[in-house]
């Protein structure tokens, strides 16, 4: 079967690449790009380890084609430190032991970085069904959703600085 | 797991998706969302030569209103339907289904028109079309047909769409005053398909008499069906607890589960019994509060 040209943002960056029509999204991530944070767990669109943001959305990324990718933009959690600094999501899994052996993470934190954009203050309840695409079988759902929950107050803490310093200038 | 080879199309307009079609007369496949047939290629238990991608054909995604009727295009994702208002508002049968269908991550990509032309009995918006008595406009080269939800579904993974066709739009029929419907499922855990669905919609006259009831089941049969004994049941009757019922066991009658991982049959038909007495309640309070 003849490649396929494709060509996407990927972090910010633009990338051109061929593939063939039937990798998956998350194998090209990996294996072609060599962003190694994305991870396949079950391959059966149950786990939700492989989530990525296409256009923004949170998607699992072991059920799209890499094709359907051409001329969208991806975001993967390599794609979410800046200047070497860790994101508040992953500044506040750290904080609050939202891992234990780190599989499910990069999603946890993928799916949650969607949410919290759409929605600044999720209660424990949207937390909660946002995640249900997302599994974790260390069971450590609780300081998951802990961690999400000070995620979004260290991004009010954020926003409320950077207002700050606006003001200032 | 890889899925075998295939050739791959991404047509930006309907008639272009036509034409790769009828070029490789009856081996190439729609893809949409791709959430059931990703899947299925993945677990090769299919294998496809052709993979027509229609996705990016943007015409075929909207929610629209007009002459009291709901339109939306086949494309439209799951995500897009669980937060418009106006379904959330007037249709809060769609609403149900759509925000219950697999997870948050999975309905960003999957599309209505997905979940109805895959003709899988135990996707969820089937049951929810023929309750609202929806019309499906259907595609294809020579012009479009306009098809009844009820009828649409031949078997299992079997629908009346034909090789060269595309589902273009759901319409909704206008809702009444006194109207409001529900749809309720029952799954083991969470993503999962149900054991049981079912999808009630209950038109009132001013009396509070039923004038119309609209009711599919999910799961519990090889393709999804309407109980209609138990929709002339309804008509005519007022909600009490004795109808309620009876509206139930009859529901339950025209069921055909098999006993599978999701449970035996006996389990499945007390399952469907009690969610169908759920549902015929909040429909009908739901038709209250309007």
């Amino acid at each position: 079967m003849e490649n396929v040209k494709i060509r996407s943002r990927v972090n910010g960056k633009d990338i051109e690449s061929e593939v063939e029509p039937r990798k998956l999204l998350v194998h090209y991530i990996r294996e072609d790009l060599g962003l190694t944070g994305t991870h396949v767990g079950c391959d059966t669109s149950n786990c939700g380890a492989c989530t990525v943001l296409v256009d923004g959305k949170a998607v699992k990324s072991c059920t799209m084609l890499a094709v359907q990718a051409n001329g969208r933009e991806i975001t993967t959690i390599e794609g979410l430190s800046r200047q070497g600094k860790l994101h508040p999501i992953q500044e506040a899994f750290l904080e609050k032991h939202g891992l234990q052996c780190g599989y499910c993470t990069s999603g946890m934190i993928m799916t949650s970085f969607w949410l919290l954009r759409k929605n600044r203050n999720p209660t424990e309840e949207e937390i909660r069904k946002n995640l249900s695409g997302n599994l974790c079988r260390c069971t450590g759902y609780q300081s998951i959703v802990d961690s999400i929950t000070y995620a979004s107050k260290l991004m009010k803490a954020d926003e409320t600085e950077k207002e700050g310093i606006m003001v200032e200038q | 797991m890889n899925p075998s080879s295939f050739e791959y199309f991404a047509p930006k307009r309907i008639e272009e998706a036509f034409d790769i079609l009828a070029k490789y007369d009856g081996e190439a496949k729609i893809l949409a969302g791709g959430q059931s047939l990703i899947p299925l290629l993945k677990l090769r238990l299919t294998s496809i030569p052709y993979v027509v991608d229609i996705s990016r054909i943007e015409e075929l995604s909207y929610i629209r209103e007009s002459h009291n009727e709901l339109h939306i295009g086949a494309l439209t994702t799951i995500d897009d339907i669980e937060n418009s208002a106006s379904i959330r508002g007037k249709y809060p049968i769609i609403f149900d289904a759509a925000s219950n269908i697999a997870d948050p991550l999975v309905r960003n990509r999957g599309t209505v028109g997905g979940n109805i032309s895959h003709g899988d009995p135990s996707n969820d918006m089937p049951a929810v079309m023929l309750a609202l008595g929806a019309k499906f406009t259907i595609a294809s080269a020579r012009g479009d047909r306009v098809a009844d939800a009820d009828g649409f579904f031949i078997d299992t993974f079997t629908t009346a769409l034909k090789y060269g066709e595309i589902l273009r739009e759901i319409t909704i029929p206008g809702r009444g005053t006194h109207e409001a419907g529900c749809y309720m499922k029952n799954k083991k855990t969470a993503g999962d398909f149900s054991v049981a669905g079912i999808a009630v919609q209950i038109r009132f006259n001013n009396s509070g008499t039923i004038e119309k009831a609209g009711i599919g089941m999910t799961s519990v049969n090889p393709k999804p069906i309407r109980a209609i004994k138990a929709e002339n049941y309804l008509k005519g009757k007022k909600v009490g607890d004795s109808v309620v019922r009876e509206a139930s066991r009859l529901v339950v009658s025209e069921s055909n589960p098999s006993t599978d991982f999701y449970g035996t049959v006996e389990f499945k038909k007390q399952v469907l019994a009690k969610i169908a007495e759920d549902a015929i309640y909040m429909a009908t309070d739901r038709a209250e509060e309007n």
